[in-house]
């Protein structure tokens, strides 16, 4: 500021303020906790640790990449964790159902995969119209579609757990517990539907109107956009991409039960949240929810590794860095 | 000669950073008179108005009250020393009562409790004496605009005030509730009461106003005598140059100019009754009428914004407008009245909001935001929207800019037939005119315009022929002889009607209502 500045200090000072700290705080967050992870114990750092925490944090992860669209829309979708465990449940019964009628068990699987991708997209698109066409706040339907979800699989699996024939478990186990050039195959499909997730947020038109519409629904209406259709492919996103967590999810336990997913939407849109989108809409990015999820997994994992810690208090970390989080995206609007 | 003022100012400056918006004006006010600020957007009035009254302190100069200096640290200082300032955007609890509006904060009390028939009398005492009809009982939320403004003025006095400084007082208010609004102004004036009044509407300043000050970029031009200057040489000297030529020469659409766009029996549910109307190719039609005529929402129906009945026929092809996208791909555009709640996304950049209208002409199918860049660079050109840096947020620029943008986006559509709903609602001289100007270019191109507008200065400027709308209800067609002032407003305000619209259907305008 005062005139004997030296030109260079300024352009320096500049620099940093060009810097979009705002966006790289999660980002931040992520490095202190790698750095306070390696300090705790030697084995943090290894391959199979790193390739451990992410291959946990892909069934969060792939799921809040869909719940990042929702959120930027300025909506909510409270039932991705009965979402999940119902199609894990109904795409077990299903391929146990095929088992022995001449079918390859590689082909029942690809038809269970199948099933549970249509599943998820007309799931998603059940909330979403009756979200937009039915004119109930999204709050509202999703933890009604909560109950249901939850019921059914509880239904389907009459109050037991539904497990995966044994022969068609060995042919599917590879999809979760296989690698691909090293690296996990969860890994892969994380990484996959991130990058596409991001490309079509930030570089389609879609991507924009989901944006806008989370910033100002009647700006965008009166922009000739087609609101309503934009927020119910929102949740049909969503529905797909918890239908992929589940083509991932079934062959780790090859079993689904009334438990199964429980509390995945809080940690969903914990990972949105963390990645700095911002809960009320209009704007976000898919690769903070990808930092945020795995910085999820990773609060586990360093509480695992020591001792000082209970891992039990998991929750009340990951709880005690959610509401930090939101406080730094405050301050930083100069509230 | 200073013993007199009640308030004044020294040489008053205030810099944001390093930008000054305000430099060394001199001004002040005596009791009993009503001052006006006038000035362009962006002239530093609003600034001025808030260093008087203590919302910003100035960065140098002195403030004087009853000629000895004065700071005041916050508003409620100055309020304390009866400098009271009406905010725009008003300053009022929606679910408290009128009467607990007016003493909130200060309840008359005894022993603890609000006292509540004090409270009464006090209030009904107060409104009595501003002569208003504002039930003292009612939720603040429940009383039209121009009724809370008269709250925030019994507020005002209640507290004894001594400076009134008033921010576009009249911007929402019809010119009936204006002329009550100036009733009371010169009450408080034959109190006594100093009166500092932000306006953009230069008529009201010469009907209302003793003395005005002019300024222009953050310096004061002169400060006159009314008597001495037309609204036309208020213009003059706030923009620096001759506005003579304020509207383009009007040209009269080709003989065999085909109809663009033809409204027949359109309906609105409870809001507008079969209306019908057509414009022209290189045609401006007026639409003129009170607020809550039904003109926004008559266009709103035609465009699938709401639900209308009716038929509605684009170059001379019957059509079905469910969604604007529809009107859209049928070349028809609407610019809307709510420039911030409608036409902008105020938090986003520039950029995005100039495209948004017409994304498709830059996704293939990923958006290039290289091309996105340079269609904002042009309309930037285009439409001389001054900004420092175009990565800012739409909510940084001013209402004029913004307005511009607004139009920008509108236009990336190539629409053939455009609707301008107020274009130049709350904007300075200097952009209206080259909103005008705009509106003549379209013409030369062969567009079909619709302007809706209050103003009816501009109406008459622009228009080739106006339609006149009074609750709900198209009253009159006018062109040529007939399109004065005085004609339209026997029109709107319903002393005219042309209308074969039945009164029973139009919701009992005049049955027991």
């Amino acid at each position: 500021m005062s005139a004997t500045e030296v030109p260079t200090v300024r352009s320096w000072r500049d620099r940093l303020r060009g810097v979009p700290w705002q966006q790289l705080t999660p980002l931040l967050g992520l490095v202190l906790l790698i750095v306070v992870g390696s300090l705790i114990h030697p084995s943090f750092l290894t391959p199979t640790n790193i390739f451990n925490v992410l291959t946990r944090s892909a069934f969060i992860g792939i799921i809040s990449v869909g719940a990042t669209f929702v959120i930027i829309s300025g909506g909510i979708d409270l039932s991705v964790g009965s979402m999940a465990a119902f199609l894990a449940g109904a795409m077990i019964l299903f391929m146990n159902a095929l088992q022995g009628g001449g079918i390859a068990p590689v082909g029942i699987v690809l038809l269970g995969v199948g099933l549970v991708l249509v599943s998820g997209l007309v799931a998603g698109a059940a909330n979403g119209v009756a979200i937009t066409r039915g004119r109930i706040e999204a709050f509202i339907v999703t933890l009604g579609t909560l109950g249901i979800f939850r019921s059914l699989v509880t239904y389907l699996a009459n109050g037991g757990t539904i497990s995966l024939n044994f022969e068609l478990r060995n042919v599917y186990r590879p999809v979760f517990y296989g690698h691909f050039l090293g690296v996990p195959i969860p890994v892969w499909v994380f990484a996959a539907v991130a990058l596409i997730g991001a490309l079509v947020l930030h570089r389609t038109r879609f991507g924009r109107y989901v944006r806008a519409i989370g910033s100002n629904a009647e700006v965008a209406r009166y922009a000739a956009i087609r609101v309503e259709r934009v927020r119910t492919l929102t949740y049909v996103i969503q529905g797909l991409c918890v239908a992929i967590a589940v083509v991932l999810y079934v062959p780790r336990l090859g079993s689904a039960s009334g438990s199964t997913g429980i509390l995945w939407e809080l940690e969903a849109i914990a990972a949105v949240i963390i990645g700095g989108t911002a809960l009320k809409g209009g704007s976000g990015h898919v690769w903070g929810t990808v930092v945020g999820a795995v910085m999820l997994s990773l609060i586990g994992n360093v509480l695992n590794l020591t001792t000082a810690i209970s891992e039990y208090l998991n929750g009340a970390v990951q709880g005690l860095i959610i509401i930090g989080a939101v406080f730094l995206q405050r301050g930083r609007q100069g509230r | 000669m200073a013993a007199q003022e009640v308030l004044s100012g020294a040489r008053l400056s205030k810099s944001f950073g390093p930008i000054e918006v305000v430099h060394a004006v001199d001004v002040d006010v005596r009791p009993g008179e009503v001052h006006a600020l006038v000035g362009e957007n962006g002239a530093g009035k609003s600034t001025l108005m808030k260093m008087l009254s203590g919302y910003l302190a100035p960065s140098s100069g002195e403030l004087r009250m009853d000629g000895r200096p004065v700071a005041f640290r916050d508003s409620n200082e100055a309020e304390a020393a009866g400098i009271v300032l009406i905010h725009q955007e008003l300053n009022l609890v929606p679910h408290l009562t009128v009467e607990e509006n007016i003493f909130l904060g200060r309840e008359p009390h005894r022993f603890g409790i609000v006292d509540q028939r004090a409270t009464r009398r006090a209030t009904r005492e107060l409104l009595d004496a501003l002569k208003t009809d504002v039930p003292a009982t009612r939720q603040v939320r429940e009383l039209s605009v121009s009724q809370a403004q008269m709250v925030e003025i019994a507020k005002a006095v209640s507290r004894e005030v001594r400076v009134l400084c008033m921010d576009e007082p009249t911007d929402v208010l019809t010119g009936r509730e204006t002329a009550v609004l100036f009733d009371l102004v010169r009450r408080l004036v034959a109190d006594g009461v100093a009166i500092l009044y932000v306006s953009h509407k230069l008529e009201e300043v010469k009907a209302i106003a003793d003395r005005v000050t002019i300024l222009r970029d953050g310096t004061k031009i002169g400060t006159y005598d009314v008597s001495e200057l037309t609204p036309v040489e208020m213009a003059r000297r706030m923009v620096g140059r001759d506005l003579a030529d304020m509207y383009p020469v009007k040209r009269a659409p080709a003989e065999d100019a085909s109809l663009a766009l033809e409204i027949e029996d359109l309906s609105v549910p409870g809001l507008v009754t079969g209306a019908s109307l057509s414009v022209r190719r290189g045609e401006v039609l007026g639409v003129a009428g009170l607020i809550g005529a039904g003109r926004t929402e008559l266009f709103e129906g035609v465009l699938g914004l709401r639900p209308a009945t009716g038929s509605v026929r684009k170059d001379g092809r019957l059509v079905d407008w469910r969604h604007p996208a529809d009107a859209k791909r049928d070349k028809v555009a609407y610019l809307t009245e709510d420039r911030k709640g409608k036409g902008l996304l105020l938090n986003d950049p520039l950029r995005e909001n100039v495209t948004l209208q017409a994304l498709e002409l830059f996704a293939k199918p990923f958006v290039d935001l290289r091309a996105e860049q340079a269609a904002l660079e042009n309309a930037v050109d285009e439409f001389d929207v001054r900004v420092a840096d175009v990565g800012v947020a739409a909510k940084a620029l001013s209402g004029g800019n913004q307005q511009k943008v607004v139009l920008a986006k509108m236009m990336l559509t190539d629409p053939d037939v455009v609707i301008l709903d107020e274009p130049t609602r709350g904007i300075d001289v200097g952009t209206k005119r080259q909103i005008y100007f705009y509106v003549a270019e379209l013409l030369a191109r062969g567009v079909a315009v619709v302007l809706i507008s209050s103003e009816l200065p501009e109406v008459l400027g622009l228009s080739h022929r106006v339609v006149v709308m009074q609750r709900g209800v198209v009253t009159g067609t006018l062109a040529g002889d007939d399109l004065d002032e005085e004609t339209i407003m026997a029109y709107a305000t319903g002393l005219r009607n042309d209308s074969h619209v039945a009164e029973w259907e139009t919701g009992g305008a005049h049955v027991g209502h």
